[in-house]
């Protein structure tokens, strides 16, 4: 017994290169063990403690980018972890949406008189989880960083106990989402049968050093099947997306914000490796299935958020268009033989990073809004007259709004136009069209909200609160989007080098 | 063949006239608040300097020359191989002019009555884009500013326009970006199968036109995708329901801008890019192009025959008159693409002309319906004889502008295009025939109680229509100079066109 503890290595760990999880982690225990030690601290304190502690996070990522960008893409953890570009730019955009969703809750937070430590350290402990699905280069890794974000969003969804609605929406989440996870570990479990290996870059040595014998492949693929299912329940793909509107019209609009941008990047990332990583050799199987399905999620998505009436459903329709077009990278990614293929991997990175950002914007400005009716509603009727009541506001949800349906000279625009160019490239024109014209349709969406702000009559002369530290957020996420979007090049410059994964 | 003139003057006046109403909307919606009366003045230099440079412009520009002029180029997204390119030639060369004065009339002749800050900051931000429009040498740039031009005059419509206005600023904008999505699949489409031919990756329109040559099919799929952009933006017939929507609700400034310029961004798109572009594709689409756009003469003109709303019937008579432009642009012929770009700008000078006389009635008597108003004439003749000599030039009567551009196309596509020309001939007919009855009813007759107080037209309504007025007469009665420097232009692409379809 003492033998085989003593023969046990552990792999060699590179802390630097893991460590903006590390700093995560610790400012989360710190954050958790401090603040319920100490009396209540001033307003905003938590909020800024968590925001700095992410902006560190952000900082090394920055010193890590830079480090691959000499050094090249490499494996981490006894090749449990990769760092690489890919890798690196989500953790960034997860940072980035837990520093501004940080700011936005603490003024939420203090409008309902409940600030406290909880709610930052599971947004730090979720971004965790977020950042080790993005890097995740073993199914195993892959499956604790997805627990780690989900159980957290669980809890984050259900944090307003003065609300029945935050309730059923931590609920109705933790229970379908503890369905996607079960068929995500069964699919990892059949995976492992076939190829002997959790790890990702083994998987694919395995697939392509012998040829299966047909009995194995049928099921190697309803594995990767049974995979892509439990993924599409996290990203929200139709024909799994149900659970999606009721989770974010119910759960605090912070929060919102926070798994529509935090959990949506770092599934979406993971999804994307452990296809492109994993399963290239059988890209002719996966390609068409995830053809169909961005196809059916782009509609469905586009045509369905017409008919709601409530802004944060909406939003949460959007949310589901807006993956069905990151899809479309991915299917780029399954044309193997293309010159092009590269260019998926890229255009993804880019539209997931400029996405987070969008999106936090726009619901801090939707939590902002509802704040300042009587019952928190966020009805397109809490939205009229914003225009008239603050102009400022409205112009930038008006920014936002534009380009989240990807009008030129906003980062919406350069996003969308990656992953138009890269399906072009590799001829899937069919996709390229629906994924246009869908953004059309889910336009109409988006000019509503704004008609509601901009051409109503004012319903109340209440006065209007915007706290400073929401102000600063969605004043970060229009800058992005404006600057982006006029001088994409800043952008584009760094990611040229995006689709090199990391494979050893 | 088209060979970009790299003349470059020491000041860059492209870039100036795309930058200027920026600036000039920025520092509107800057001063709003605080300095009323600054924030107005603004508005008006900035339009009258950028109206002021067009007209510079067209003065140094060298008549008898083909090529782009004044070119100006700066790397935008090199990743992507999009620059910064602006250029003008004879065929877009007068819709800049158009463009630039345009807009300071409206700014000044025309009062939004509300929320004046956000208006002159849309008005100078929808200039840029129109201006950037007609420039652009580069599909993305090109791309970028057909579609932010969508969001200004949406918000024009939507925010200062009559009762129906959010239905018809909804209808403009999504109807407009459906076009546009297929274009912008279009246009990527174009730069990847271009690339197999240049070696490079570039959006540069005179680089793709002049090297690439894509297969039939693809050139034909590619021209369609640019078709349906610029057949929405047109518009041509079937594609035409937002625009009598529109015309009718949005506020006279909207309508003048949007008669004015903004569709001719949809038959200059057509010359310069669809059939630039893919000359082949677009002898091919020839019939049926010929056929819609005879369609529209038709049906425009007997839709604004049968209208009870003196705009709405305007907004129809655009249709008809639109189908005269497309017909003659892809007759191909160098007198009817001549005639063709000509009747661009004719019909923004008088169907935007029209516009503002009918904004007048309507400031007036609170009514557009034609029932409503009669007799006008007895009590306001000069407002009437403005208006006989604005609806002459749009029935294309000989000595005013209306008539140089249709009687060229008409002569220009007789051979091409035999006999849609002879049934297009009847619209020219049944343009006389609404016109005229229109003004028959408004204008003759005795006035009635409510008519009979319609006031003549003031010192600054006079102003303004004595512009609309001098450019109707003379480019109707001398429009040499104005040909002079649309043929060469023409001549060139007309020969690029049978070079590569031969």
């Amino acid at each position: 017994m003492n033998d085989e503890v003593a023969t046990f290595v552990g792999p060699a760990i590179d802390w630097f290169s893991v460590s903006p999880i590390v700093v995560l982690l610790c400012g989360a225990l710190l954050l958790l063990l401090v603040g319920s030690l100490t009396p209540q601290w001033r307003r905003g304190g938590y909020g800024l403690a968590s925001a700095v502690i992410a902006l560190i996070a952000i900082a090394l990522s920055v010193f890590l980018w830079r480090d691959i960008s000499s050094s090249g893409p490499k494996l981490l953890v006894g090749s449990a972890l990769a760092l690489d570009q890919f890798a690196v730019l989500a953790s960034i955009a997860i940072c980035s949406a837990v520093v501004l969703v940080s700011l936005v809750t603490s003024d939420y937070l203090a409008s309902e008189n409940a600030d406290s430590p909880e709610i930052y350290a599971l947004y730090l402990t979720a971004a965790i989880g977020g950042i080790v699905m993005a890097a995740s280069n073993d199914l195993v890794v892959l499956f604790l960083g997805l627990e780690t974000l989900s159980l957290s969003l669980y809890l984050l969804a259900a944090s307003n106990r003065k609300r029945t609605q935050s309730q059923e929406a931590g609920l109705k989440y933790f229970i379908l989402g503890g369905f996607a996870s079960a068929f995500f570990l069964y699919g990892v479990a059949l995976t492992y049968g076939t190829t002997g290996s959790t790890r990702l870059v083994d998987i694919n040595l395995a697939l392509n050093s012998y040829i299966t014998v047909p009995r194995n492949d049928t099921l190697l693929l309803v594995g990767v099947g049974l995979m892509l299912i439990g993924f599409g329940f996290k990203v929200s793909l139709v024909p799994f997306q149900a659970w999606t509107p009721d989770v974010y019209q119910g759960s605090p609009t912070p929060v919102t914000a926070f798994m529509a941008s935090v959990g949506k990047v770092a599934a979406l990332v993971a999804l994307v490796r452990v296809f492109v990583t994993a399963f290239p050799s059988r890209a002719d199987d996966w390609g068409p299935v995830v053809l169909v399905l961005s196809a059916l999620t782009l509609i469905v998505g586009s045509v369905v958020a017409i008919i709601q009436v409530d802004v944060k459903r909406m939003l949460a329709y959007s949310s589901i268009s807006h993956a069905g077009f990151i899809l479309v990278g991915l299917e780029v990614s399954s044309h193997r033989s293309s010159p092009d293929v590269g260019d998926g991997l890229i255009a993804i990175g880019v539209y997931v990073a400029l996405y987070a950002a969008l999106v936090v914007g726009t619901f801090s400005v939707v939590t902002v809004v509802a704040q300042n009716t009587n019952d928190g509603a966020t009805s397109l009727d809490a939205f009229k007259s914003l225009g008239k009541r603050k102009p400022l506001l409205a112009l930038a949800m008006t920014v936002l709004l534009l380009a989240q349906a990807g009008v030129p000279l906003t980062s919406g625009f350069v996003a969308k136009f990656g992953i138009i160019q890269a399906a072009v490239a590799v001829g899937s024109y069919e996709l390229a069209v629906i994924a246009m014209v869908c953004a059309v349709i889910a336009a109409f969406v988006y000019l509503r909200i704004m008609v509601s702000m901009w051409s109503s009559e004012a319903t109340t002369t209440e006065p209007f609160k915007v706290s400073s530290f929401s102000a600063i957020s969605i004043a970060i996420a229009v800058l992005t989007t404006l600057v982006i979007g006029i001088l994409p090049n800043l952008l584009l410059d760094l990611t040229s080098n995006l689709s090199q994964l990391a494979s050893k | 063949m088209i060979s970009a003139n790299t003349e470059v003057l020491n000041f860059p006046i492209l870039t100036m006239l795309v930058i200027l109403p920026v600036i000039g909307s920025i520092v509107v919606a800057l001063l709003g608040k605080s300095r009323p009366e600054w924030m107005k003045l603004s508005a008006l230099i900035s339009s009258v300097t950028t109206a002021a440079l067009s007209l510079w412009l067209l003065g140094v520009f060298k008549s008898g020359e083909a090529g782009f002029q004044f070119v100006s180029q700066h790397e935008w997204i090199s990743q992507w191989g999009i620059s910064w390119h602006l250029g003008v030639d004879g065929i877009s060369l007068f819709l800049v002019v158009l463009t630039g004065i345009l807009f300071p009339l409206v700014i000044v002749g025309i009062d939004p009555h509300h929320d004046e800050t956000s208006y002159f900051a849309w008005m100078l931000l929808l200039q840029a884009g129109v201006m950037g429009s007609f420039l652009s040498l580069d599909l993305f740039l090109f791309f970028v500013m057909f579609e932010i031009v969508l969001v200004p005059m949406y918000f024009l419509i939507a925010g200062w326009g009559y009762d129906q206005r959010i239905y018809a600023a909804l209808k403009f904008f999504l109807y407009t970006m459906a076009g546009s999505a297929f274009m912008l699949v279009g246009i990527i489409a174009t730069v990847v199968l271009a690339h197999r031919d240049l070696g490079v990756v570039t959006f540069d329109l005179v680089k793709i036109a002049e090297g690439a040559n894509f297969s039939r099919t693809a050139g034909r799929w590619l021209f369609l995708s640019f078709a349906i952009a610029f057949a929405v933006k047109v518009p041509l017939f079937p594609f035409h329901t937002w625009l009598p929507d529109a015309h009718t609700q949005a506020p006279t400034g909207g309508s003048v801008i949007l008669a004015g310029v903004l569709l001719k961004m949809g038959t200059y798109g057509f010359l310069r890019f669809g059939v630039y572009l893919f000359p082949k594709a677009a002898m091919w689409a020839r019939p049926a192009i010929f056929t819609l756009a005879v369609i529209g003469i038709i049906y425009g003109a007997i839709a604004a025959t049968m209208q009870r709303d003196l705009k709405r019937l305007v907004a129809y008579s655009s249709v008809a008159h639109l189908g005269f432009i497309v017909l003659g642009t892809f007759a191909l012929s160098t007198q009817a693409v001549t005639g063709a770009v000509m009747q661009m700008v004719n019909h923004g000078v008088s169907t935007g002309a029209l516009f503002l006389l009918v904004g007048m009635i309507y400031e007036r008597r609170h009514t557009r319906e034609i029932s409503e108003l009669r007799g006008i004439q007895h009590v306001a003749p000069i407002f009437a004889g403005v208006f006989t000599v604005v609806m002459l030039s749009s029935v294309g009567l000989p000595g005013l502008n209306g008539f140089v551009g249709e009687f060229l196309i008409l002569i220009g596509s007789f051979g091409p295009a035999r006999w849609w020309t002879v049934v297009a001939t009847v619209g020219v007919v049944l343009a006389a025939l609404y016109l005229l009855w229109a003004y028959q009813r408004v204008f003759h007759g005795e006035p009635d109680e409510a008519n009979s107080s319609f006031k003549e037209i003031t010192i600054r309504e006079g102003l303004l229509m004595s512009v609309f007025v001098a450019i109707i007469v003379v480019s109707g009665i001398y429009p040499k100079p104005i040909l002079d420097r649309i043929e060469p232009s023409v001549a060139a692409l007309i020969s690029h066109v049978e070079g590569k379809t031969k």
